[in-house]
């Protein structure tokens, strides 16, 4: 008993986890125990939704049964309302994990005569806590008293008596309220709650909706102070804390190919760096998607993960455009490989594309992560905005050690220019894809504008989409400049024919070099006769004098 | 428990049959004055046709859900139809009688 007491003296404030992915991260842990926590916003922001995941997780996952209280929903609607979320409420009923009781308050059935309490309302709370052994309760929405009954000072009274009373019982709960205008709740409950006060916010940019959560007190416990973005989908609330953490993930130092030979070439013959961030940009149509789906082609066959999102084409089509340069992604997809996340930009917020990333890539774990292209972001948002964003999905995919691949469009005529959105600095390895236009054509340049941690090259390579995919040519670099297509076909035919005719000129020279050695030697014979020693010989009459001076 | 106080019928009127509802958590001061308020408004109005059945639901908590009782003491007038819910200690007599809807009756 005291060694328990001691430990949970040790840990703080005893938490109560609600199960909710991620709102448990940024409490550190849940919601305080034994206490009353505040969740208040507008009208259609998930109040009802987080206290019933709370509810059910809670009853689910660790043994702690619940009562929810509705003033506003019957237990028939708020079945088949989580039914949609995929929680089978009635089996918890059944199985009497959760009590679910709907306190009707219509007020034109109503008259106040003389003094009055809300003792029915602890009573049917208490005999439901008892009846399951309740550890958690969720009352949803306490305020509605307010628009029943008239008696203020009565409602005020009993409402803070019911939060003194949840306390006393011991069960951690839920109280949700309406937010006003300018304060966190219509009826000022926050003056009664003071353990913990989550504020959830259904915001609206640009035409963009937004769910956000903060937390915005709580009380003995240290915890994340942002606003977080959250999802109300399939699978319930889950609340995504994705803001930057530090920089203290690990760099790798192994290295992956990006899928072109010539490019692993160009980054010292091994490629990208593992973890790294990728930035690929270059203006329209000039091969950043066929980039990346070499990468990609690259890591599936080594039988890593890649998650691709897209936001301007559907999986279909990017893989016929894709199969057009001899690659075909589809195997990859039906062996669960590659994965292709294909979502209109406008469809959510910057937030919200950001969440779901997040979530889609703690579910698919991938290794690489292609986004294609991030500009598809910035469409009606400010660029502080879109920057903010990018940080911190750099930042989390460093964090999870995963190679991401960006592609970028760059407005035209703004080549020296990164791009529009990404910041230079968080980029590893930048690759720039460029238009050359030279002569009526138009062709492609690559070249590694920089490349952290290794001796990149510095070439321009010329960049060729073909039948079987993207091939890297060197490219002319001349007096004339750079020349990159016909010309460069030009000036090799040129250079051929340069050295075909020099070629000749050799063996022409040597040939006449050869006949001339020739006729030097048909002389040189010509001339050996007279040397002929047998031809030599002395004049008779002179033999016959020796012998006789002999004599 | 349910302590039923029933008065004398008046003969002839039996389709004007009240039936009332009292509910109250234990014996606290509020619920005394509210059941005898009731019945003193019941003597002088539904004379002989009416009846009171005061439930108190800390003895049986299902029927605060069942009735849908929120604040107490709350009179529920369950017939004549419809149903009618009077909430207070019945101080408040006009209210009473509004909520029960016997003034307009009378005139």
């Amino acid at each position: 008993m005291k060694g328990k007491q001691r430990k949970s003296f040790l840990k703080g404030l005893p938490k109560s986890p609600t199960g909710i992915q991620g709102l448990d991260e940024i409490t550190k842990g849940g919601l305080p125990k034994g206490r009353t926590t505040l969740v208040c916003g507008r009208a259609g922001c998930g109040k009802t939704m987080l206290g019933m995941q709370f509810l059910v997780r809670g009853a689910a996952e660790f043994d702690e049964p619940g009562v929810f209280m509705a003033f506003e929903e019957t237990e028939r609607e708020l079945t088949q309302n989580v039914t949609l979320l995929g929680f089978d409420l009635d089996d918890l009923v059944k199985h009497k994990k959760i009590v679910l009781d709907y306190v009707r308050i219509e007020r034109n059935e109503i008259e106040e005569a003389g003094e009055y309490d809300l003792e029915g309302i602890f009573v049917r709370l208490n005999s439901a806590i008892d009846s399951i052994h309740a550890k958690r309760v969720v009352v949803d929405t306490i305020e509605s008293l307010f628009s029943g009954l008239s008696n203020e000072s009565i409602l005020r009274a009993e409402i803070r008596r019911l939060f003194r009373w949840l306390k006393d019982k011991g069960v951690t709960s839920i109280v949700t309220g309406e937010s006003g205008d300018g304060t966190l709740t219509r009826h000022s409950l926050e003056e009664y709650v003071s353990d913990c006060v989550i504020l959830l916010d259904h915001r609206i940019d640009w035409q963009m909706a937004t769910r956000r959560l903060r937390i915005i007190k709580y009380r003995g416990s240290s915890h994340g102070t942002n606003e977080y973005p959250f999802l109300i989908d399939e699978k319930g609330v889950s609340v995504l804390p994705i803001t930057s953490l530090g920089l203290k993930h690990v760099a790798s130092t192994g290295r992956i190919s990006s899928g072109i030979t010539a490019l692993d070439d160009m980054l010292e013959g091994k490629g990208y760096c593992r973890g790294s961030t990728v930035l690929i940009s270059g203006t329209a149509g000039t091969g950043k998607t066929s980039v990346a789906a070499h990468f990609t082609d690259a890591t599936c066959k080594r039988g890593e993960r890649v998650l691709y999102f897209c936001f301007e084409e559907s999986p279909t089509q990017i893989l016929r455009n894709i199969r057009s340069i001899g690659i075909n992604l589809e195997p990859w997809m039906k062996n669960g490989l590659l994965r292709i996340n294909a979502t209109r930009p406008t469809l959510y917020g910057l937030e919200m594309h950001l969440a779901i990333a997040h979530k889609v890539i703690e579910e698919f774990k991938p290794h690489v992560v292609v986004v294609d292209p991030i500009d598809s972001f910035a469409i009606g948002t400010s660029d502080l905005e879109v920057r903010s964003m990018l940080i911190r999905l750099v930042d989390f995919l460093k964090m999870k050690n995963i190679t991401a691949f960006f592609t970028s469009l760059t407005s035209n005529g703004n080549l020296q220019e990164p791009t529009d959105v990404v910041i230079p600095s968080l980029i590893d390895t930048w690759i720039l894809v460029r238009d050359i236009e030279i002569s009526g054509e138009r062709n492609r340049g690559i070249y590694v504008l920089k490349s952290r941690g290794m001796a990149n090259s510095n070439q321009v390579r010329e960049f060729i989409l073909t039948s079987h995919g993207v091939e890297l040519r060197k490219t002319y670099v001349g007096p004339g400049g750079v020349l990159t297509g016909s010309a460069r076909l030009a000036q090799e035919a040129a250079e051929t024919a340069q050295a075909l005719i020099r070629k000749e000129e050799i063996e022409k020279k040597q040939r006449e070099l050869e006949r001339k050695r020739r006729a030097l030697e048909t002389q040189i014979s010509d001339m050996e006769p007279p040397l002929n020693p047998k031809r030599l010989k002395l004049p008779s009459s002179f033999r016959s004098i020796r012998p006789e001076s002999d004599r | 428990m349910k302590t039923k106080s029933t008065g004398k019928p008046i003969k002839g009127i039996s389709d004007e049959a009240w039936v009332l509802r009292l509910y109250v958590a234990g014996e606290t001061p509020k619920s005394a004055a509210a059941f005898s308020n009731l019945k003193k408004i019941c003597e002088e109005r539904l004379q002989g046709k009416y009846s009171i059945e005061v439930i108190d639901i800390l003895k049986n908590p299902q029927l605060s859900r069942d009735d849908q009782i929120f604040a107490l003491p709350t009179l529920v007038r369950k017939l004549p139809q419809p149903m009618r819910k009077i909430i207070g200690d019945l101080s408040n007599t006009e209210r009473v009688l509004v909520g029960l809807n016997i003034a307009s009756r009378d005139r």
